[in-house]
């Protein structure tokens, strides 16, 4: 297979199934995803629909109870500098130094100290981070961290890149701006992407196709491709077909939120604050 | 004390300097902005550095000043009030001790031995501890395995070791390394395990998707993410190790500073009692200011991570 076209993730009919006997959870169900070579797919849904359980899957993290995950066609047995992962948390080694950790997945896999070195820098430079080479994460932003996260994990030339909602604990400028940035990697890399939100406009600031996933237990209810040309800007993020979308994707996960909440409603979990709230008033809520 | 300072322009405070080396650059400009400050501000800052490390400094004095105060006051008036400074000798017969001590050959042998004997038992506890901890702290079975066995010999004091301890090892010289190990070494293992178990689990899942295989991600992951509690572990570990060192020695011992001390009150040289009493302290101090600033060199980070270096 040549440079360009590796990195295909395939997923048939995955099902996961957490603890056992009356603590049973089925947490995801019958899932078929695929995501081509360069392609960029986003993974939403409501809270608790197993998004990550899949990502984790992906990443070898976690085995499915059922169906199989190849990269490439390989199944995926545990995790590998193959699939770069970019976690939620800052998961950067605090007693390394940026570059350092940059390094480290090349020093893993026993490259010479000087090149793993030039490698990191030219990394860092693209990422506009190389002033900060000898810092301490401890010592940078959260925004820094993260673009460092997603340098470390680019630094294998890993064929997939699994992202769990890497920009979730940013303020919305800094989001805005990592948004960017992975554009730009992304681009440059050539590199498959799964990434998983619960923010919808930016699965549809960044993606190429996305999933929608139904409450628990997760299974696929629609697969979306976004018409948007690419490069993407900013400004896009105004235009109807941009707004139209998001919509569409609000009322597709809104619906599951409240099949989700609908046991609490009848159980007069919300009437028993003494709110007397309609469906309507519910989806409002959400 | 110095009269609060007027500030003409702006009302608040000027930062302290040694607060701005740690600047947390924001995400878009990648370039770090050096702070600009005005004059009087910076020299501001700077008396107020100078006056609070001066207000330490006379904290510092006060405190062992007002204790050798009391010494001096307890035993030129022979005081008593329940506990009796009768016999106890005075700052200078201790000091003329001293002098003498420090002249003759016989107090370094002391102190060599007393040290040789405290870094071979931490040594040893230090090579035994922290592998064993991490492998108790990643491994279950591992941690079944010998937890139970530890929790049964964790409680047993050092000192009440002595007298197996001489039964057990050929010389004096072994049993007494043998008990300060045993000093050492529960602090370091435990503090050891819990280091491993306080890890954040991102850590360890990031360095097995950055391809380290289980040895590795001991190496490069686990024992760095465990150091700062290691350093918790072998600073515990140096104060009981010196408390079981002196035990031993003023039980079993030839030579040591605590045979010395023994055999100072035995012979009823009372100075040297007290000549004996602050080697230890001394000895023990220089100890555990090593063990910090080999803390700070081998975890150069923890300088920048929240809630600072303690």
């Amino acid at each position: 297979m040549s440079e360009l076209n590796r990195g295909l993730i395939e997923a048939r009919d995955i099902g996961v199934v957490f603890g056992s006997g009356s603590a049973k959870v089925q947490a995801v169900r019958n899932v078929d995803l695929t995501v081509q070579p360069g392609e960029f797919v986003s993974l939403i849904g409501p809270s608790g629909c197993g998004k990550s359980s899949l990502l984790n899957i992906a990443a070898g993290f976690v085995r499915p109870t059922s169906g199989a995950l190849t990269v490439d066609g390989v199944p995926v047995t545990g995790p590998g500098s193959d699939r770069g992962v970019v976690f939620q948390q800052y998961s950067l080694f605090p007693w390394l130094s940026v570059r350092k950790n940059v390094e480290f997945g090349l020093r893993m896999a026993g490259v010479a100290k000087s090149q793993r070195e030039s490698s990191a820098r030219t990394l860092l430079g693209l990422a506009g981070l190389l002033a900060f080479e000898n810092h301490y994460p401890d010592q940078l932003s959260g925004g820094m961290k993260q673009r460092i996260g997603i340098v470390r994990a680019l630094a294998t030339s890993p064929q997939v890149l699994l992202m769990d909602e890497p920009f979730g604990a940013l303020d919305t400028q800094t989001r805005t701006v990592m948004q960017e940035i992975l554009t730009n990697m992304w681009q440059r890399f050539r590199i498959s992407v799964l990434f998983i939100t619960h923010d919808i406009d930016e699965s549809v600031f960044l993606s190429d196709r996305i999933y929608v996933m139904t409450s628990r237990p997760g299974r696929i209810k629609a697969e979306i491709t976004v018409p948007l040309p690419r490069p993407r800007t900013a400004a896009m993020t105004q235009t109807p077909a941009f707004v139209d979308l998001v919509n569409r994707l609000k009322t597709l996960i809104r619906e599951e939120s409240l099949s989700a909440m609908g046991s609490e409603l009848q159980s007069g979990g919300v009437s028993g604050f003494g709110i007397d709230v309609g469906p309507e008033g519910v989806g409002k809520l959400i | 004390m110095q009269p609060a300072p007027i500030y003409l322009i702006d009302k608040a405070p000027p930062t302290p300097p040694e607060k701005a080396p740690r600047s947390q650059p924001e995400a878009a400009p990648a370039a770090p902005q050096p702070t600009v400050r005005p004059p009087s501000a910076l020299l501001q800052s700077i008396a107020d550095l100078a006056q609070r490390k001066a207000l330490t400094m006379l904290l510092g004095v006060i405190s062992v000043g007002s204790l050798f105060l009391f010494w001096y006051v307890g035993t030129r008036y022979q005081l008593e009030f329940y506990i009796r400074f009768k016999n106890i000798p005075t700052p200078w017969a201790v000091y003329e001790e001293a002098v003498k001590v420090l002249a003759s050959g016989d107090f370094y042998v002391n102190v060599a031995y007393s040290l040789r004997r405290i870094l071979s038992g931490f040594l040893i506890a230090i090579l035994i501890g922290a592998p064993l901890g991490l492998l108790i702290g990643q491994y279950r079975r591992v941690r079944e395995m010998f937890m139970p066995a530890v929790e049964i010999l964790r409680p047993i004091p050092a000192i009440a070791w002595v007298p197996m301890a001489i039964m057990l090892w050929p010389t004096s010289e072994a049993s007494i390394v043998f008990i300060t190990f045993i000093g050492a070494f529960f602090p370091i293992l435990l503090n050891t395990v819990h280091g491993v178990h306080s890890m954040d689990g991102v850590l360890l899942r990031a360095g097995k998707c950055l391809g380290a295989s289980e040895p590795r991600l001991f190496w490069h992951v686990i024992l760095p993410a465990s150091l700062p509690q290691i350093f918790t572990g072998l600073t515990v570990g140096m104060g009981v190790a010196w408390v079981s060192l002196i035990a031993a020695e003023m039980i079993s011992g030839q030579y040591g500073v605590g045979y010395y001390t023994w055999e100072a009150y035995s012979l009823v040289n009372y100075p040297a009692i007290v000549l004996g009493m602050i080697t230890i302290g001394v000895l023990g101090l220089i100890c555990s200011g090593a063990i910090r600033l080999a803390g700070v060199i081998v975890m150069p980070w923890l300088a920048f991570a929240p809630g600072g270096r303690k």
